[in-house]
């Protein structure tokens, strides 16, 4: 595995990896072995951001960190391990069809691997709470839509690319909806604010269709 | 109870503290105060601890009535400010009697003051910061007319006493930021990374609490091709597409798919707050600590 390190700013890195799944490895080795003085650990698709209080962990040794530490050591976060969140979802997308169409299956095939396919949360970006799902059993590639809708109902459950996700709150997004849920994907106030942080197994569960 | 109540809030005024660091990878960024260094000035004037919340004011055009007494100190922009019609010194810490009412008017320098109260302002945190995110929507509300902010208890600490004060408003013209390399600055052209340095810059209308859109000469890539979004940091200089950079503030996204060319500096980012749409800005090489 190759990690590189590029500068970014006076208290944080940027470490590239050659893959998402490399930066799902390395993500858990930092996460399992922490400094003191890391303020943020910031998953993305080919890269973590690392980002410190140089006062009490000074960048110079927090990249001997990042540089040293051994990604295959595997040792899943404490998210990871725990039982998957299930996610309920009523398979009636507006996309759903079409979608199906575009991977040359039927809408039942679709929703089978969707629900069959265990997700991992890879990374979250885009909006609080808006978790990058990827899954080794999802075999699917799927087109963006070419003008996003401006706005997206929240617990819209979509795909796009390689990945799944739900749409936290309205707002404006191109992924293809394929349902919807009722969980509560983003509270403030609750102690654990995101339900899909990163790391985070998840699991879809067909609750009916229209 | 001690209170502020906002009778106009003018263009904006938004209570910021610190911010929430730490929930970067749930999609959350710090936010907070914008000009950083006026927040924890004014919060010191007053003898508060550096993060407690104030106002952060855009333009100018408050008015503001205080219920109770407390002491209060306006930093960050440098324009008329008053209190029952007499005029305030900038900068500096003043008492104000029940029932007073303070005004800041339209800025002469720099674009957003802060006003911070002894005692702080005491609404709800949410993730543990009293913050407003602009984008996230996290956070306390816009203040609008009408509204009571309720005033903490004073901290224990006394209101210093200066003998002098030492004042460095926003400038008038040309400002000078420094900048840091940014992750992607190889994606660029030697003649790109030449003019960020070299040619003067224009701060556009398109400025906000997110970012800060800047036009000059397009920067051009030698890089084709698309950016997996990556985590970026407050001061994040993004390039678009067309070779225009937004500089990232507190309110961005945690994430952005376009490469950064470099990085402003902490004390060059407070700086950047209190940057007006229109004015010059010129950039340096940072120097590494």
């Amino acid at each position: 595995m190759s990690r590189r390190l590029l500068p970014s700013g006076d208290a944080a890195l940027l470490v590239e990896c050659d893959s998402l799944e490399e930066v799902l490895a390395l993500h858990d080795a930092l996460a399992a072995d922490p400094r003191l003085g890391v303020v943020e650990l910031v998953p993305a698709a080919r890269t973590i951001l690392v980002a410190v209080d140089p006062t009490r962990l000074p960048l110079e040794s927090a990249a001997t960190w990042v540089r040293r530490i051994p990604a295959e050591a595997g040792s899943r976060v404490a998210g990871a391990a725990a039982d998957p969140v299930v996610i309920p979802v009523t398979y009636d997308g507006e996309d759903l069809s079409v979608t199906a169409t575009l991977l040359a299956v039927s809408p039942e095939a679709l929703v089978a691997a969707h629900t069959a396919a265990e997700w991992r949360v890879a990374f979250v970006g885009f909006a609080p709470g808006f978790g990058y799902l990827v899954s080794d059993d999802w075999p699917f590639e799927v087109p963006r839509l070419d003008a996003p809708r401006p706005r997206v109902p929240a617990g819209s459950v979509a795909v796009a690319g390689a990945f799944g996700g739900v749409y936290p709150r309205q707002s404006p997004g191109g992924w293809r909806l394929i349902g919807r849920t009722d969980a509560t994907l983003w509270d403030p106030e609750a102690d654990e604010p995101a339900l899909l942080a990163p790391g985070r197994r998840v699991r879809f569960e067909a609750i009916g269709s229209a | 109870m001690t209170g502020l109540r906002v009778e106009h809030p003018g263009a904006s005024a938004l209570v910021e503290d610190l911010g929430r660091p730490g929930l970067a990878h749930l999609g959350v960024p710090a936010s907070g105060a914008l000009d950083r260094g006026a927040l924890t000035l004014g919060n010191r004037l007053v003898g508060n601890p550096d993060g407690a919340a104030a106002l952060e004011v855009l333009v100018g055009g408050l008015r503001a009535r205080f219920e109770g007494e407390a002491w209060f100190a306006v930093t960050g922009a440098w324009g008329p400010v008053t209190l029952d019609g007499r005029p305030v010194a900038p900068y500096a810490a003043a008492r104000a009697r029940d029932g007073a009412v303070l005004e800041l008017g339209t800025a002469a320098r720099g674009i957003r003051y802060v006003l911070a109260v002894r005692g702080g302002l005491d609404v709800p945190p949410v993730l543990g910061s009293r913050s407003r995110d602009t984008l996230a929507a996290i956070g306390p509300e816009p203040v609008v007319a009408g509204q009571v902010l309720a005033i903490g208890p004073e901290p224990a600490a006394s209101v210093p006493v200066i003998d002098q004060d030492v004042a460095f408003p926003p400038p008038q013209d040309a400002v000078r930021l420094s900048l840091l390399p940014g992750p992607r600055a190889d994606w660029f052209t030697d003649a790109a990374r030449a003019a960020l340095f070299e040619r003067p810059w224009r701060v556009s209308e398109q400025a906000d609490r997110i970012g800060v859109r800047l036009v000059g000469p397009a920067l051009e890539r030698q890089r084709p091709g698309e950016l997996a979004s990556e985590a970026t940091v407050p001061g994040s200089m993004q390039v678009a597409g067309d070779g225009q950079p937004t500089i990232l503030l507190a309110d961005r996204p945690v994430t952005g798919g376009y490469p950064v060319i470099a990085i402003l500096d902490p004390g060059s980012l407070d700086a950047m707050a209190q940057v007006r749409p229109g004015q010059e800005v010129r950039f340096r090489h940072a120097h590494r600590s």
